[in-house]
């Protein structure tokens, strides 16, 4: 637990120092505009990790993505009919976003077409369509000076202080929503059938949930953009899982990545001129996810490949020393010499670094054409060799003994996870 | 029969995908206090029984009964074991944790587990033996392990009626002889117990009821009586060559 929060703290510092650092670095100003948009992207952002964790668990991630893409004719029509005004370009992005779902649950329902080709499906018409809408309205002057355009990529310049405003207000009934339903959305997500069966009308719980997180992928639109805004659902979520093996911890921590990426986006998007602020909350939000995926202990590569190396090493050095102990046997004196060429033969060139490891910790002995034990190398030799043996019996026997299911490792002490009176009657079968 | 009262009786049970029918016109009875092996080849429709029964998936036609009243009012009554195949073990989050589901309904809306719960939960990992794995992530345990916390899961839930969903699937041995125990310390406390199975070598030492299930039910009755050469014969067909030494 503690590697997991240095690690994570080396995490978080940067991001919390983002921005005190980009204004002395980039000079960035921080004026109330900057500050605005700043409060806005990370509530938004917040509000995205925190469901968005829940899309991944849920394994809705295309749906997001086709849900974000959908909500584009909608806006332009919404602009078409309305003028700009934010709340009604964000109804016509949800309404467009539901009938989305709808058609493509209908797609699933009546056809024999499975879900990732329904989803390509609905995208694809939907966006298509918006993307006409959209050059067609950008003719008309007004429409292109409304910068409905921005929506694709997003734009959080655009954010003054009554979307933060409303924005933090859809924050908080959404945490409060997670919260007072968290046990309920919890059973929801790890077994829906179980839910069901119990009496939960998951329906209902299901099309609650799923609405929350079409008003938060609906909210950030215009932030992160249609084409982007998966990321930002998606991102913050697949990095928490990595530091995590709890719910909770999960979702909050999704919660701050997502907040600390929207506001790195904004930050740098107000740095220059023209830099579009999904893009670069994006680029954020992948830092992070690259981040974790490579570092987190024990979900991380670089964590994975490092133990798995370490397995390998000290199978080496026990085959090694197994070897050249049968070796010593057949030849009738426990120190007899094994020359060094056939031990690189057997077992490679990667024999040579743990031969040296083994007689530093003085279990072997350099001779000047090869290698022989030590005295305490016949010992731990004895003690390797008793060990892969009783394993070998249990694997047989374990059965018969009743003995308890264990996952079997011969680099493990048999008797630190076996009960003594099993691995006394493994002993009694070796003699 | 007529003196024993059913745990359960499924009349007519119709349920088909699209036009194929998976499940034809099934009647059974099922008396208090049996342990009910259902059987038969794959693609016979077994889980897709018990979900039905269990209201998971839409009937075409025919009716359940618990105890005499419908699923939505004796379901309290109702303890159900799904395939350990049906959920994502890298979920995040504990046995303990796990078992405590088992608990939410009974706790209401919003109202978050406590103490009670805990101690609830401990009692029935200790029931099936994994009492030392409360608090391990659920990724790391083994098939066995995995399928004693869904059995205690349904354990909280002290039901009348369990429904196991291939509980046997893949387990080591120690396992599959604790479940057995398990099964017939149920049985011995008036609980009546489902399960899908697919091992007929098992069938006549662990069950004392059997139905033999191909879309449409072939017998169901006392094991004694109805789990004969000819019943199998009836229920996996041409398959039966390889396994009439079985039921010999």
């Amino acid at each position: 637990m503690t590697k997991n929060h240095t690690m994570l703290s080396a995490l978080l510092v940067p991001m919390v120092t983002i921005i005190p650092l980009s204004a002395v670095l980039f000079d960035v100003e921080f004026d109330y505009n900057l500050r605005m948009v700043l409060l806005g992207a990370s509530i938004l952002g917040l509000v995205t990790g925190v469901l968005g964790s829940f899309a991944v668990l849920r394994r809705q991630s295309l749906l997001g993505d086709t849900l974000s893409h959908a909500a584009l004719p909608g806006v332009v029509i919404a602009f078409m009919l309305m003028g700009r005004e934010l709340g009604w370009l964000l109804i016509g992005a949800g309404i467009a976003g539901w009938l989305g779902t709808v058609l493509m649950n209908m797609i699933i329902r009546t056809t024999r077409i499975k879900q990732d080709a329904a989803l390509g499906i609905v995208l694809a018409v939907f966006f298509g369509t918006g993307m006409a809408l959209l050059s067609y309205s950008q003719g008309h002057e007004d429409a292109s000076r409304a910068g409905l355009d921005k929506f694709i990529f997003g734009q959080a310049a655009a954010i003054v202080e009554r979307d933060v405003l409303m924005v933090s207000g859809v924050a908080i009934v959404v945490l409060l929503i997670i919260g007072l339903f968290w046990k309920e959305f919890k059973l929801l997500t790890f077994d829906s059938e179980f839910a069901s069966t119990n009496g939960f009308p998951v329906w209902f719980l299901d099309l609650f949930l799923s609405t929350l997180i079409v008003v938060s992928i609906v909210l950030g639109l215009q932030l992160a953009g249609v084409i982007l805004m998966v990321g930002m659902l998606i991102a913050p979520g697949v990095a928490a899982r990595q530091w995590t093996n709890n719910l909770s911890s999960m979702v909050i921590l999704s919660g701050l990545f997502g907040a600390a990426a929207g506001a790195s986006g904004a930050v740098f998007s107000a740095a220059a001129e023209g830099l579009p602020t999904g893009p670069l909350i994006i680029v954020a939000a992948s830092l992070i996810v690259i981040v974790s995926l490579l570092f987190a202990p024990e979900r991380g590569l670089i964590w994975r490949w490092w133990n798995q190396r370490q397995d390998q090493q000290q199978f080496l050095s026990e085959s090694l020393l197994a070897d050249i102990y049968r070796l010593a046997e057949k030849h009738g004196s426990t120190t007899y010499l094994v020359p060094h060429g056939m031990l690189t033969h057997l077992h490679g060139r990667a024999a040579r670094k743990v031969l040296r490891e083994l007689a530093a910790h003085r279990l072997l002995e350099k001779q000047a054409t090869g290698w022989r034990l030590t005295a305490q190398g016949v010992i731990q030799a004895e003690k390797v060799e008793r060990n892969r043996q009783l394993w070998k019996l249990y694997r047989l026997y374990r059965d018969e003994f009743e003995a308890p299911p264990v996952v079997e490792n011969f680099q493990q002490d048999i008797r630190e996870v076996l009960p003594r009176e099993v691995v006394t009657r493994l002993e009694r079968l070796l003699a | 029969m007529n003196d024993t009262r059913h745990a359960i009786e499924v009349n007519d049970l119709t349920v088909a995908y699209h036009s194929k029918p998976v499940l034809w016109d099934v009647d059974i009875d099922v008396p208090e206090g049996v342990l009910m092996a259902i059987v038969g080849p794959n693609g016979a429709g077994k889980s897709t029984l018990i979900k039905a029964i269990l209201g998971l998936i839409p009937k075409a036609s025919g009716d359940v009964k618990i105890y005499g009243k419908s699923y939505t009012q004796a379901r309290h009554l109702v303890g159900y074991v799904p395939q350990r195949g049906s959920v994502d073990w890298d979920f995040p989050t504990s046995v303990l944790d796990v078992v405590m589901m088992g608990l939410y309904y009974q706790l209401g809306w919003v109202r978050r587990p406590g103490r009670r719960e805990r101690e609830m939960a401990m009692e029935a990992l200790e029931h099936v033996g994994i009492a030392d794995l409360a608090h391990r992530q659920i990724s790391q345990l083994s098939g066995g392990q995995q399928q004693r916390t869904f059995l205690a899961r349904a354990l909280v839930q002290d039901a009348q009626i369990y429904f196991m969903d291939e509980p046997f699937a893949a387990v080591d041995a120690i396992t599959e002889k604790a479940i057995v125990a398990l099964l017939q310390e149920l049985r011995s406390r008036q609980k009546t117990v489902i399960v899908v199975h697919h091992d007929l070598q098992t069938v006549e030492e662990y069950f004392d009821w059997v139905t033999l299930l191909n879309v449409e039910v072939t017998a169901s009755g006392a094991t004694k009586e109805v789990f004969t050469e000819d019943n199998l014969r009836r229920t996996y067909g041409g398959r039966i060559n390889t396994l009439t030494r079985i039921a010999g």
